[in-house]
């Protein structure tokens, strides 16, 4: 038989919200954020870290929410999908991603959002090669990136129609 | 030699485009968008239910073995885990699957769980659920079962040789269909040719589009009415409940079909049925909700691939001046373990049987055969695009033999535009289209004109400059009639989608639709529609998210598939529009006092008197009046309901089953793609330096979203012609289960992508609109015509296969001959 794994309590900050909760030391942090906290803009796409679609920024870091334990979490501030309009209105990055037709089915669309915006928190004037690399760990089956790398530049331009 | 027998009207291709009245041809935004972007779409593993199950399954580590135990007593003994569920149960309490193929490949046996036997690795054997899916797993792993390892069967071209294992008693010689295709007059057209060029074998490779979301399903069971609930991410509910509900031996109405958001569909999420219905089974075993969502590793190994296809004996009688007559082939089609859409693929080829050309004499020997791989299913560009890559090789190798210039082949053999609607040999008319002026302006995309200088500049840095072209098709709008060529019993035929379009009480115009959307916007297309009958804005038209088989608008082939939106789904919108733009303005004549609907207009949300503008009735009143207030309605306007369905029927017959021949779909898309590589000689590794995709579909509803598709699909093709396949090892293990070892494009993989468009209005469609999903299938035509340009200096290899990863161009220089062994062309 299997041992019933022992739970940690944990705390974070998810979107300028606390959330404590005991989880399973193996949680994994995209489980915490979309099962426990019911914050299903973050997706899971695949089980190896290959795909992205979970990415958030922690700590000012963008990493993969299947790639980290939710105990690792602990003490962390944690942005998702849904704190980038927080009153509404669309942040640079999710109005351009519409504008330019920068998501088909929206699925990997959170992840690739999350890896966009830690790139324009650290170079607010990227080129396309920077965007390129930037997102080279999200994958998307929709779109072909030509548009997402479209977007992310006009979004960092201000250039939005 | 026959010619064509259709001849048109009028030729159809336009070069300036009417103005299309209302929002037709415009971007208008997307309506998905606002709630996509902010995380707040809800996908199927976004269902919650109190109490939910977790539900996972064992599967098969054997690619073909014999169960000979199973115990679950662990696993059921850990605390948290509801239940189990194995073949045995299952066996008893549903039927096989129905079953497409006629006796004996129709004869096999497919539960939703493994019974007695296994036939590929990863096939569910046995489903545990408990309260989470960590648990889950845990009582997975504490499954107990024994398998006896049975010879293992890969090698599609031996599976039929009867000296191989079977892999279903019901099935000799491991062939699940076969039949012959028989077109024009093949032995004039070889006993006329100045040339006959064969070539021995060309293989089309193991792929599919997997979609970032996996498939799942959250099913509820209420046990009051016998009822499910299944929410999921299947895109086409009809065969789906057509496929369970006779397995569950209910009525189709017991299973309600149910989602919202999809994450990518590309046709892999057709045959979830043999795991919805262990959903079923489990909701009602353990009086809970279900939820299972798919591992990726499940998604590769056990999920739906795309039909490998051979082509052997392939013989094309030419001219000497390139003109082709035709060709024969023997095609061996390789559907895996089980069947589930198929023998269907063995029909659906043949929508697009001389490609884009002119080739009036064909002579086929198609066949299809299980092996212990992982069953196939539709994947974007379903059969067609196996078939149209062969016709596109054999194009290039025939030009290549004869030494005849690859643009110039093509212009000769195309079917021209003034032939259009053209009727090809087998009875399919292609609506409209032009070829040639599409590769004129896919070859001034990479700028063709100046690539002998380029070629020369590629060569002084050490590189192969190589040029190819793909020329497809993206047929769409199945007439479901050609089931009946695999399988003369079936009961199916022509096509048809729902919508209906209601003016509520507070004047709300609301859509709904019978699709199931993944990504194709069908929320924006239809608002664009209707906006420009009722005389509104998109922003004015409320499109329900999803699908819901309990709106009732939906029919047998609702769903998302097999390129037909704009001309099915719209075409219905279309139809209920009308149909209650018609209502309104009765209504509105009725009140403003008007003599005859004639005399009053919409605009802007109003009826108006066309002779006293001032005198308008605001839709809100229509609403409020039909819904509310009707007695001050005359008693012969009472029975108008302003919530009006149309079904859009195309306009199909019935093929001839014993001639294979009939129209098999309505509507044509064209893709004409240009390629521009550079190899390293050294070491086979190549880039793909520009790219140039021309589609032409037909009047394009909102050009933004045709280009995403047409970007997309491209990426699609790309990533099948450079890295992507599923291969296995000798004991029948996937070797690509993953993203790691299963490459997709992502950013920094695609090349320079430039698109143009020509619009060849459809003249059988309600908006002129054609079905182009799928047209990415040209991008792996033009990979291989562009590695085979590049290296025709380095003894000329052929290129023979539609997966080219660097090892295998690679391969190619270093032993050019090898593959040349493939190709002889007899002089007559």
């Amino acid at each position: 038989m299997i041992e019933p794994v022992r739970g940690l309590r944990i705390s974070v900050e998810i979107n300028g919200e606390r959330h404590e909760r005991e989880v399973e030391v193996r949680r994994l942090l995209v489980h915490l954020i979309r099962d426990d906290l019911a914050l299903t803009g973050t997706h899971v796409g695949c089980d190896t870290g290959n795909c992205g679609a979970c990415t958030v920024i922690v700590d000012g870091v963008a990493v993969k929410s299947c790639m980290m334990l939710a105990v690792q979490a602990d003490g962390s501030k944690i942005e998702t999908v849904e704190g980038l309009a927080p009153n509404g209105e669309l942040h640079p990055l999710q109005q351009a991603f519409s504008s330019f037709h920068a998501l088909q089915c929206g699925y990997c669309t959170p992840g690739m959002l999350m890896s966009a915006k830690h790139l324009l928190d650290h170079n607010p004037e990227p080129t396309d090669g920077e965007i390129k690399r930037a997102i080279q760990g999200n994958i998307c089956r929709c779109t072909g990136y030509v548009n997402i790398v479209e977007a992310i530049a006009a979004a960092a331009k201000g250039e939005i129609k | 030699m026959s010619e064509t027998t259709v001849t048109p009207d009028k030729p159809i291709t336009v070069d300036e485009q009417e103005v299309a009245p209302g929002f037709i041809g415009q971007n208008t935004p997307r309506k998905e968008d606002r709630r996509l972007v902010q995380g707040d779409g809800v996908f199927v593993d976004d269902v919650r239910r109190h109490g939910m199950a977790y539900v996972h399954f064992v599967r098969s580590p054997y690619a073909h073995a014999a169960i000979t135990r199973i115990d679950v007593s662990k696993a059921t003994e850990l605390d948290g885990v509801y239940g189990t569920l194995i073949g045995e149960e299952v066996a008893a309490e549903t039927d096989p699957f129905f079953q497409i193929a006629p006796p004996p490949g129709g004869d096999l046996k497919d539960y939703a769980l493994a019974v007695g036997r296994v036939r590929h690795v990863g096939e569910p054997v046995v489903a545990v659920a408990a309260a989470t899916r960590e648990l889950a797993r845990d009582a997975a792993e504490l499954v107990e079962v024994d398998y006896e390892p049975l010879e293992v069967v890969l090698d599609m071209e031996r599976a039929s040789e009867s000296a191989t294992t079977q892999l279903h008693d019901e099935v000799p010689n491991n062939t699940i269909w076969q039949g012959n295709f028989d077109y024009g007059d093949y032995d004039a057209a070889l006993a006329e040719a100045d040339k006959v060029v064969r070539i021995k074998r060309l293989h089309f490779h193991r792929f599919s589009s997997t979609p970032l979301e996996t498939s799942g399903a959250v099913v509820e069971y209420n046990r009051g009415t016998g009822q499910w609930t299944i929410h999921s991410n299947n895109q086409f509910p009809g065969f789906a409940i057509i496929m369970m509900a006779p397995a569950l031996k209910v009525g189709l109405d017991k299973l309600r079909f149910v989602s919202q958001d999809i994450g990518g569909g590309f046709g892999n999420k057709i045959c979830t049925h043999p795991q919805l219905v262990a959903m079923c089974l489990m909701a009602r075993k353990l009086k809970r909700a279900v939820n299972w969502t798919e591992w990726r590793t499940d998604q590769h190994t056990a999920n739906s691939h795309g039909n490998e296809r051979l082509f052997l004996d392939v013989e094309v009688p030419v001219r000497s001046d390139g003109t082709m007559l035709g060709f024969k082939a023997r095609m061996i089609d390789d559907c895996g373990a089980y069947t589930r859409y198929e023998p269907l693929g063995c029909i659906i080829w043949a929508q697009v049987t001389p490609g884009c050309y002119r080739w009036r004499n064909v002579r086929v020997d198609f066949s299809q055969v299980c092996t212990n791989k992982s069953p196939c299913g539709p994947n974007r560009g379903y059969s067609r695009m196996q078939h149209l890559w062969f016709t596109e090789r054999v194009i290039d190798i025939v030009a290549q033999q004869l030494e005849i210039d690859p643009v110039e082949i093509r212009k000769r053999n195309y079917i021209r535009a003034d032939e259009m609607p053209y009727e090809t040999p087998n009875g399919c008319v292609y609506d409209s289209g032009d070829y040639a002026r599409c590769l004129d302006e896919a070859l001034e995309l990479v700028d063709y004109s100046s690539i002998e200088e380029k070629r020369a500049d590629a060569k002084s840095r050490g590189k192969l400059l190589g040029v190819g072209i793909g020329s497809t098709l993206d047929s769409g709008t199945n007439n479901f009639g050609q089931s009946t060529l695999v399988n003369p019993e079936l009961q199916f035929s022509g096509n048809n989608e729902v919508a209906t379009v209601k003016l509520d009480i507070f004047g709300e115009i609301v859509v709904t639709l019978g699709t199931t959307p993944q990504g194709q916007s069908h929320e924006t297309t239809a608002a664009q529609v209707v906006a420009g009958i009722l005389k509104v804005t998109p922003d004015d038209v409320n499109v329900r998210a999803g699908h819901d088989s309990y709106w009732n608008s939906h029919a047998g082939f609702s769903g998302t598939y097999a390129s037909q939106f704009a001309v099915t789904g719209l075409g219905a919108v279309k139809g209920a529009t009308d149909m209650l733009a018609g209502q309104i303005l009765q209504i509105g004549a009725a009140v403003l006092g008007a003599e005859s609907p004639d005399e009053v207009e919409l605009d802007g949300g109003f009826v108006k008197r066309k002779d006293n503008p001032e005198a308008a009735l605001p839709f809100m009143a229509c609403g409020a009046i039909v819904n509310a207030n009707n007695a001050v309605l005359p008693l012969e306007l009472r029975e108008l309901t302003l919530n009006c369905r149309y079904v859009y029927v195309p306009p199909h017959q019935m093929p001839d089953k014993e001639r294979k021949y009939g129209n098999l779909t309505l509507t044509y898309a064209t893709q004409i793609h240009a390629c521009v590589v550079e190899v390293d000689p050294e070491t086979g590794v190549y880039e793909i330096v520009d790219y140039g995709a021309v589609d032409d579909c037909g009047v394009r509803i909102n050009p933004q979203i045709v280009e995403g598709q047409v970007q997309g699909a491209t990426a699609q093709a790309i990533g099948a012609a450079t890295h992507e396949t599923f291969s296995y090892d000798e004991d029948g293990n996937l070797l690509t289960p993953n993203f790691y070892d299963y490459h997709v494009p992502h950013a920094l993989d695609m090349p320079p992508l430039k698109t143009a468009y020509v619009e060849s209005p459809s003249p059988f469609t309600p908006l002129g609109a054609k079905g182009m999903g799928e047209g990415g299938g040209a991008g792996l035509s033009a990979v291989a015509s562009a590695l085979q340009d590049a290296l025709r200096g380095s003894g000329a290899p052929i290129v023979s296969d539609s997966s080219n990863p660097y090892n295998t161009v690679w391969n190619l220089l270093q032993d050019p001959g090898e593959s040349r062994k493939l190709v002889e062309v007899e002089d007559r």
